[in-house]
Order: structure tokens, then sequence, then C-alpha cells
């Protein structure tokens, strides 16, 4: 017996476990390699308790972190998929079938309006854990959708990218992802509405190079990644070391490109306390309205949008403006709710 | 001239023709017969091995050294050109070169990354590769044609922004978002031109356009085949089978609709014949800058953002 216990079990027990740490009960801190018990993280905000560093955490979740209390989710027109018919070792339908099992969505954002802080917010967040976060046409028309939905409900936008940049797979179709984000941007900065970018782990590529690098307030979670160029191609273009810390959310803050680093336990007060110093000028109280009493893009009366109309437009002068493109020249559905934001100007 | 590979049989004929020009007298009829066959063999050469090249073929075209850059543009088709110097804040950026000048009278700005064609002028241009000081420079010169009233021609050649410590430092990403930003908001026609490499996000920067035209052998691309191969394909070696899906030609980019025309370039590529490639380019901007002319700065804006908006859309 004694070879087979010495020699076998162990052998078989190599191959197919148990394992020392299971899956669904233990995890270790990919920054301390500290063992984090699966309800401290919950309970912590997928923070670890042993060095704070913010590990990724679901979009589910930081929605839920985020909004007062129950949200709406926006729906984001389809498009085109796969409009070069890509493949590399796979081809490229598969793998968005691959990430939508995964994921359960459609693409790597999620757009949902809501209350932050009693003020209305629509958030474009992206899903990291969808091919990377990359932005192909589906992300920009996620964000341009969100954009639009702020404007029709005089809504703040809140942009959370997770995202390693431009989807290849779609080619030059990504690229002008990157103009088609920023218009969508200049939307609600045209409508005096706040537009503020939650940078979170990692921004890079087309993504920080358009409409995340363009908010009126830059708001990182620390230690996230935020870049142009990936460190690896920098390395071999430079050939020597990268200082430490460098495209570290702190780093960018020393850097002028970030306001503030909020650790996620703050996130909900920092964001509730800005949108109320942008949209509740003089700290009066907003009449209660219903928050999603309407489908997406469809506002039935003047009352139904969010702001409750009269406070809104009695604290905040409607900024009219010249190059604002109006949605609902090409979104026909749009076209009775840009006509209740025009009554409101 | 420097023949790329699948030149050679072209670069081969025409060296045989050299060699028998210079063996031959006036008199000999039988040579003179000879040179005029393979000049035709040559030429029919030219045309079928420059009518289908493959895309990773049309990346070495758009590569080449000897092909008119940025400043030979400006020299054939811009009078007074005045270059400007520096973003006001940090530096000046020699990867992107911008003035003011005339284009057929017009007074115009203009700018572009300009490649160098030596060793000393491509350090000097950092090889065109932008960083965030360039683009504020170009963020400035477009405010200045918004100020005056000037349309804004734009060149693209360029491998991307410059991906370096400095440059990330200073805000490039930052700085490529307000410079597409600052395109749209432009309240003149903007016209931009690939006339090379158009590299992902440092080429679009100053290449959100009310036109944008490629030349018939340039590449405009969201990553270089290259990078592109080694992340997908796992090794740089498939560069070529990444050139062919990600759809980087003008020929492709015009079928999905994202370009508004190709520019014909002389046969065998630009390089073979600079002034006419010029003159090509300078008359597709005569045409685009008669379509927006005379312009309402609020319907062109209007425009070039539902042109933007509706593309990719089904």
């Amino acid at each position: 017996m004694n070879w087979l216990t010495n020699l076998i079990r162990p052998k078989i027990r190599s191959i197919v476990g148990p394992k020392d740490v299971p899956d669904n009960l233990w995890q270790k801190c990919s920054s301390c390699e500290g063992m984090l018990f699966h309800r401290d993280l919950a309970e912590n905000m997928n923070v670890c308790n042993h060095c704070g560093h913010h590990l990724k955490i679901s979009v589910a979740e930081r929605l839920d972190l985020l909004f007062d209390g129950a949200y709406k989710r926006v729906d984001v027109p389809s498009v085109p998929q796969d409009p070069l018919k890509f493949k590399d070792k796979k081809k490229y339908t598969d793998r968005l079938k691959e990430a939508q099992a995964k994921t359960g969505e459609k693409d790597a954002i999620i757009v949902a309006e809501g209350e932050i802080g009693g003020m209305p917010v629509v958030v474009a967040a992206f899903n990291f854990d969808f091919m990377g976060g990359s932005m192909g046409a589906a992300v920009g028309e996620g964000i341009v959708r969100a954009a639009e939905t702020a404007v029709a409900r005089n809504a703040a936008l809140l942009a959370i990218p997770a995202s390693g940049g431009a989807r290849m797979q779609e080619g030059m179709i990504s690229l002008i992802q990157l103009p088609r984000s920023v218009i969508a941007v200049r939307m609600v900065k045209d409508s005096g509405l706040p537009y503020i970018v939650l940078l979170t782990d990692p921004t890079t590529g087309g993504v920080s190079a358009s409409f995340a690098m363009l908010g009126d307030i830059h708001i990182a979670e620390p230690g996230c990644m935020i870049g142009f160029a990936g460190k690896r191609v920098i390395e071999e273009t430079i050939r020597e070391q990268l200082p430490p810390g460098f495209q570290t959310a702190e780093y960018l803050k020393d850097h002028g490109m970030v306001d503030i680093v909020v650790p996620r336990k703050d996130l909900k007060e920092t964001l509730s306390r800005i949108l109320n110093l942008l949209m509740n000028r003089t700290g009066g109280l907003r009449p209660k309205g219903k928050i999603g009493n309407a489908s997406p893009g469809k506002v039935t009366n003047a009352n139904g949008a969010l702001f409750g109309g009269q406070n809104r437009s009695s604290f905040a002068p409607h900024t009219t403006t010249v190059n604002q493109v109006d949605p609902a020249n090409d979104r026909p559905e749009l076209k009775e709710s840009a006509r209740v934001t025009a009554s409101q100007k | 001239m420097a023949a790329l590979d699948f030149e050679k049989p072209i670069t081969e004929l025409e060296g045989k023709i050299a060699e028998l020009r210079n063996m031959t007298s006036s008199k000999d009829f039988s040579i003179a017969e000879e040179i005029n066959r393979l000049e035709s063999k040559a030429e029919k050469l030219k045309v079928s091995t420059y009518n289908k090249l493959t895309p990773a073929q049309k990346i070495l075209v758009a590569r080449h050294s000897e092909r008119p850059h940025f400043l030979d543009y400006v020299k054939g088709m811009i009078t007074d050109f005045t270059p400007l110097a520096g973003d006001r804040q940090f530096g000046e950026d020699n990867a992107l070169v911008g003035g003011l000048g005339r284009f057929q009278g017009q007074s115009v700005v203009v700018m572009g990354q300009e490649k160098g064609h030596d060793t000393e002028t491509r350090i000097h241009h950092n090889f065109g590769m932008a960083k965030p000081e360039g683009y504020r420079k170009a963020i400035r010169l477009m405010e200045m044609a918004s100020q005056f009233q000037l349309p804004v021609l734009s060149f693209i050649d360029t491998a991307g922004a410059y991906p370096g410590v400095e440059a990330e430092a200073r805000g490039q990403a930052e700085a490529i978002a307000q410079s597409i930003d600052s395109c749209l908001r432009l309240r003149t026609p903007m016209i931009s031109v690939v006339i090379g490499e158009g590299g992902s996000g440092g080429a679009i920067a100053i290449a959100t356009a009310d036109r944008v035209y490629m030349m018939e052998h340039s590449i405009y691309s969201v990553i270089s085949p290259e990078g592109c191969a080694s992340i997908l394909w796992r090794s740089a070696q498939q560069a070529e089978e990444a050139a062919t899906a990600l759809k980087l030609t003008a020929q492709d980019l015009k079928n999905l609709k994202l370009i508004d025309a190709i520019i014909p370039e002389p046969l065998g590529g630009a390089h073979r014949d600079p002034s006419e490639a010029i003159s090509s380019v300078a008359t597709q901007i005569e045409k685009g800058l008669s379509e927006l002319s005379p312009w309402d700065s609020e319907r062109l804006i209007k425009r070039r953002q539902q042109k933007y908006l509706a593309m990719g859309r089904v």
C-alpha cells in the first residue's frame, strides 16, 4: 500500500485537486497577494482589506454602489455586428458570442439612468469582462445614446470607462468612435449639463484619447491605470525602464490630468456632493419626481421629465447652443422628447 | 530609387532598358525596336502590379521613404507659407508642422505630420510622431482659423502619436481628445488628406473633417498591422494577414463609406512622380473647397457632426 499512498495518491491529487483555495470562497489580492475572504471582499466593495488595492468590480455592483436606489437600464440601438468580417485566430463573431455568453450583455457598455445624491444622472459604464471593455460601434452608440438621454432628461452624464482602448476587430469603424464619442460629450456640455468621468482600471488607448479625457471633472479610483500608449510599446520605443507609479491615477493627478483620486468607499458621497454643487446651485430642495416613468427616449410630458422642469429652468438658465446636434433628426423616436426639452428652454 | 520587393521585376526590366540605351547608337533599329518592346512590357507590368497591390504591399508603398511628404505638398501647392511654432504652453513640436499660407489665392491654415526624408530631418521631425504640444499647436491653429475665417487643410502621414514617457506625462490622450473636439467645433471648412500612413488616434486627431480623402496607395488604421498581429495572433509574423483583416486601404475604407474620395496616384506610386501626385491632391482639395463654399459656420459644424454620427450605423 505504501507505494500507492506515497507516490500515486499525491500524483493524482496534483492532477485533480483538491485545491488549497476554493475559488468561490477565497481570492488572492492581485497587488499584495494577501488572502481575501469573499464576504469581507464584498463588504469592502472589492477593495483589499490588507493593502487597500482596488480590485475590479462588476458593472452591476458598481451601479448599485453609485445610484441612490433603483435605476433603469437604457436600451442601446443595435449596430451592424462584425462590419469587416474580421478573423484572426478566431472569428470576431465567435469572440462576440463568447463574450455575450460570459457576460449576458450585448456588448461592453451599459447605459442606465437614475439618481445620485438626488440628482438625475445617466451613467455609461464599461464592462471590462466583455473583450477588455474595447470600444467598437456598439460601445460608441451606447455613449451617443447615453448623451442623448442625458440631454432629453436634463440629467448629468457620468462615464465610467474600463477599457483597453479601441476594438481592433472593427478596424477603422472603431477609430471613428473617437470623434463620435466626442460629439456625444459636446451634446451634453452644450446643454449646460455636467459631464463627469470616473476613471477606473484601466483607461487607455482610444478611450482615453476621446470622451474619457474631456470631462468637466475627472475622478479616478486609487491606483488605476490611465494612459494613451501601452507600457510595452513605450518601453520598446525608449528602451528604458518606466518611472515607478507611471500612468497611475496618482501620477495623472500630479500631472494635472485628474481632479481627484477617490477611494471606492467615498465615491458615492463625492459624486453626490459634486453633482449637487453643479446642479442644485442654490441649495434649494428639489421637488421629487419619479425616475424612469417613461421608457428611454420617450418623455410623455414636461412633468415627466426629470428635474421637474420648473425647478431646473428657474435655477439653471439653459444655454441655447448653435452647434448642438439635434438627435431628433435621425432618431424619430427622440422627436417627442426633444420637443419637451426645447419647450423648457 | 529604392525598389520594393514586389517591384523587382519592374526595376529589372527598367535596368535592361537603360543598359540597351547605353549600348545603342541612333542608327541601330533592331535595338531601338527591342527597347520599345521592353518599355511597353515594363509599362504593362507596372499597370498589372499596381492595379492589384495587396494590403501588405500598399503599406510598403505608403511608407516609401521617397514618397512626397507633408512639406513637399506645402511647397507644391501653398504660396506664402508661413510656419507658426509652439503651443504657447510647453514647447514646439517639429513632428506636426503648421502655419498660414495661400491655396489658389485663398488664405488657409495648413498643417500635417512631417516624417522627414533623411536621417537628420527624420530625427528633427521625430519621424512624424507628434507629442501633446504638437496637438495643442494644432488646436491653436484651428482656433485661429475659426477666428479669421480660414479653411483648414490637414495632411496625414504618421505611424501614430509618440509613445513616450514625457508625452504621457504631458497628457497625450487629453491633447488628442481636445484636438478631435477642436476639429468638430471648427467654424470653417476642413479638408484632410491621408498622404501616406494614417496611424490611429494620432492621425484622427487632425483628420476629423468635412472631407476626408485618401491617396490611392495610402493606408489608415486603428492600429499598425504589426501591433495588431502581435496582440491577436501573438506574433508579428502575421502582419500581412492582419493588414488584410484590418481593411486599411483607401479602397476598403471608401467601400465602408468612412472616407469621401480616393485620389489617384501616378502609375507605380506617388514616389515615381511626386509633382503629378501633388497636383492630383490640389485638384481634389479645390473640388472639396468649392463644394463647401460659401459656408455657414453653424450649418457646417452641424453637418460635420451628423456625418460622423451617421457613420457605421445600419
